[in-house]
């Protein structure tokens, strides 16, 4: 293989990466968590607290505790809120105010707007690929 | 600083960096797998949303702060020394001061909350500067670009995209990129998924240099067929990180793409396959002995790895291993059985290991984990599979805490092979850091 035609290749490659990149930032689906809105500052705890290493949204996350892409329609305010502030065996209680809980109650409904995360609703095809 | 007098090359310091970091990874993994047997336990000062950052940080900077290592003594071998020792000492001193204060800040109980190599923003800051302090030794170092061996490509594109992946994952920060969760995790995973795929130029480009090594002939690394390797490895690279995100309500070209690109490594696999005997016996006639041996193990994991990759590339598959620990399995063997073993063998090499105590010692150490690792990865996938049948069956008659405490028996064996891993791999770290202090190597 000549240099030339390692050089060429690489240009195909960067190229391609790019324009991919490229049209992904800009197919931004509508946003339900706008900046500074609730959602947004329940995301925002979210991270604060490292949720994401106990548990995941869209089966992505740690793996201690359960997805909670679809709680908000699953359990009720009042059952996610009651665990939030006493915790559990595993789970420690993080102290939350009656704001920043509201405020992940905003996250959660939000996400649960996406879609459903359930692999089981997830319908295999013959060729390998999957159907929503 | 004052250990920074002595005589030995800035890439030591890299890897001793990493080899402490190695030890930090397995202790707090050890931790967080007693929390999973052990439920609740240090709920209140050390929860596993503190170990599990802990753990997963020091793996990650232990792989990269070696990698960059070792591309440093090797590029200094083979272009006659790197362009600026200072430049590389600077690199150093930031990645260590990060890390150690990105390590402090988990026990403090701040995060980054990101999934999975997390930490606060303002840490990314100093370490995209020792990243751009690497990029400038390296580009300088290879001053020209005409013939040269793949292994240099793969340095100089892991280096470069390194940068770019690195940057994009910080792109939550803007609000355009943070305000719909579906966007925010593609654009995360391709960056991470990419990210993986540029610290692997960098250590598989480290290996290429030293199988050359061990079997006496550059033959291999000016060959079409390893420039093919590569380019199939960079269009991965770039195109197939779409794998972790099949179960997203993304676009659907995302998955095609990924499918598509992903299934190209099963020529990978049949390469390995085709490859496998004929590397064994090169490497054998020469004297590398711990190198070659690490060398091995890695090669075995390569194709278990790659197999269970290949699997979980294939949406229709994805749906039954997404989620769960089959998951966990997969970046433990990467990490572990390729990564670890691969980094180890350079170590070998660049310190150039051959005590007969010292070599008796680490082949222990490898023999340890090497019994351990597969326990410790079947016991993972089956407690995938299990958690699998949970999701696709019994999500809505079984709670989640009932089915995790029908995991707990290979949580168990997880344990208890992890343990023994750990075992393992302290003996070998234990005994490359010796070789380091008491000044045995032989640069």
């Amino acid at each position: 293989m000549t240099d030339k035609v390692k050089v060429l290749t690489l240009i195909v490659l960067i190229v391609s990466f790019f324009s991919y990149t490229l049209f992904l930032y800009k197919e931004n689906y509508s946003s339900n968590a706008e900046y500074g809105t609730m959602a947004d500052k329940g995301k925002k705890l979210w991270q604060e607290k490292n949720c994401n290493s106990c548990h995941q949204i869209y089966g992505l996350g740690g793996y201690l505790g359960p997805d909670l892409t679809n709680v908000y329609s699953q359990r009720s305010e009042a059952f996610i809120k009651v665990f939030l502030q006493t915790g559990t065996n595993i789970m420690p209680a993080f102290n939350l105010n009656e704001e920043q809980m509201n405020q992940l109650m905003a996250y959660f409904k939000s996400i649960d707007s996406t879609g459903i995360a359930s692999p089981a609703k997830l319908k295999p095809n013959y060729d390998g690929t999957i159907e929503r | 600083m004052e250990l920074l007098k002595d005589k030995k090359p800035i890439s030591h310091y890299f890897i001793v960096t990493g080899l402490i970091l190695l030890f930090s990874t397995l202790s707090f993994g050890v931790i967080g797998a007693l929390q999973y047997v052990y439920a609740g336990l240090f709920r209140e000062n050390f929860s596993f949303e503190k170990i599990r950052p802990l753990h997963v940080s020091s793996a990650v900077f232990w792989i990269l702060i070696t990698a960059c290592g070792a591309v440093i003594f090797y590029l200094g071998k083979v272009k006659d020394g790197i362009w600026s020792s200072k430049l590389a000492k600077w690199q150093w001193i930031l990645f260590t001061i990060s890390v150690v204060a990105i390590l402090i800040s988990y026990i403090m109980g701040i995060f980054g909350g990101r999934e999975y190599w997390e930490f606060h923003p303002i840490f990314a800051l100093p370490i995209v500067i020792a990243w751009i302090l690497f990029l400038i030794n390296v580009l300088k170092t290879v001053k020209v670009f005409r013939k040269q061996p793949v292994y240099v490509w793969m340095w100089l594109t892991g280096t470069i995209f390194f940068l770019f992946t690195y940057a994009e994952s910080y792109l939550w920060l803007i609000p355009y990129f943070r305000s719909n969760i579906v966007h925010d995790m593609t654009i995360q995973w391709k960056s991470y998924g990419s990210m993986v795929g540029c610290w692997n130029m960098l250590i598989y480009g480290s290996s290429i240099y030293l199988m050359d090594k061990i079997a006496g002939s550059e033959k291999y690394s000016y060959s079409s067929i390893a420039f093919a390797l590569y380019f199939l490895g960079l269009f991965n690279l770039m195109f197939n990180w779409g794998h972790h995100i099949y179960t997203l309500p993304a676009p659907k070209y995302i998955q095609y793409i990924s499918y598509g690109v992903s299934m190209t490594e099963l020529l990978l696999l049949g390469r390995i396959i085709y490859f496998w005997k004929s590397s064994v016996d090169t490497a054998k006639r020469h004297y590398h002995i711990l190198s070659y041996r690490f060398l091995l193990a890695a090669d075995l994991w390569i194709f278990l790895t790659l197999i269970l990759a290949i699997a979980m590339s294939i949406p229709a598959i994805n749906i039954y291993t997404h989620g769960t620990h089959i998951t966990v399995a997969h970046t433990m063997g990467a990490t572990i059985g390729i990564n670890t073993f691969l980094l180890l063998s350079l170590v070998c090499n660049i310190f150039n290991v051959h005590q007969p105590k010292t070599e008796k010692n680490i082949t222990l150490g490898l023999n340890i984990s090497l019994i351990a690792l597969p326990i410790f990865w079947i016991s993972l996938i089956i407690a995938g599979v299990l958690k699998s049948d949970w999701q696709m069956h019994h999500f809505n008659d079984i709670p989640f805490s009932a089915m995790m405490q029908s995991l707990h028996p290979y949580f168990v064996v997880f344990l208890i092979a992890g343990i023994l891993l750990t075992i393992g791999f302290f003996i070998i770290v234990g005994s490359l850091l010796a070789v380091f202090f008491k000044k045995q190597i032989n640069a």
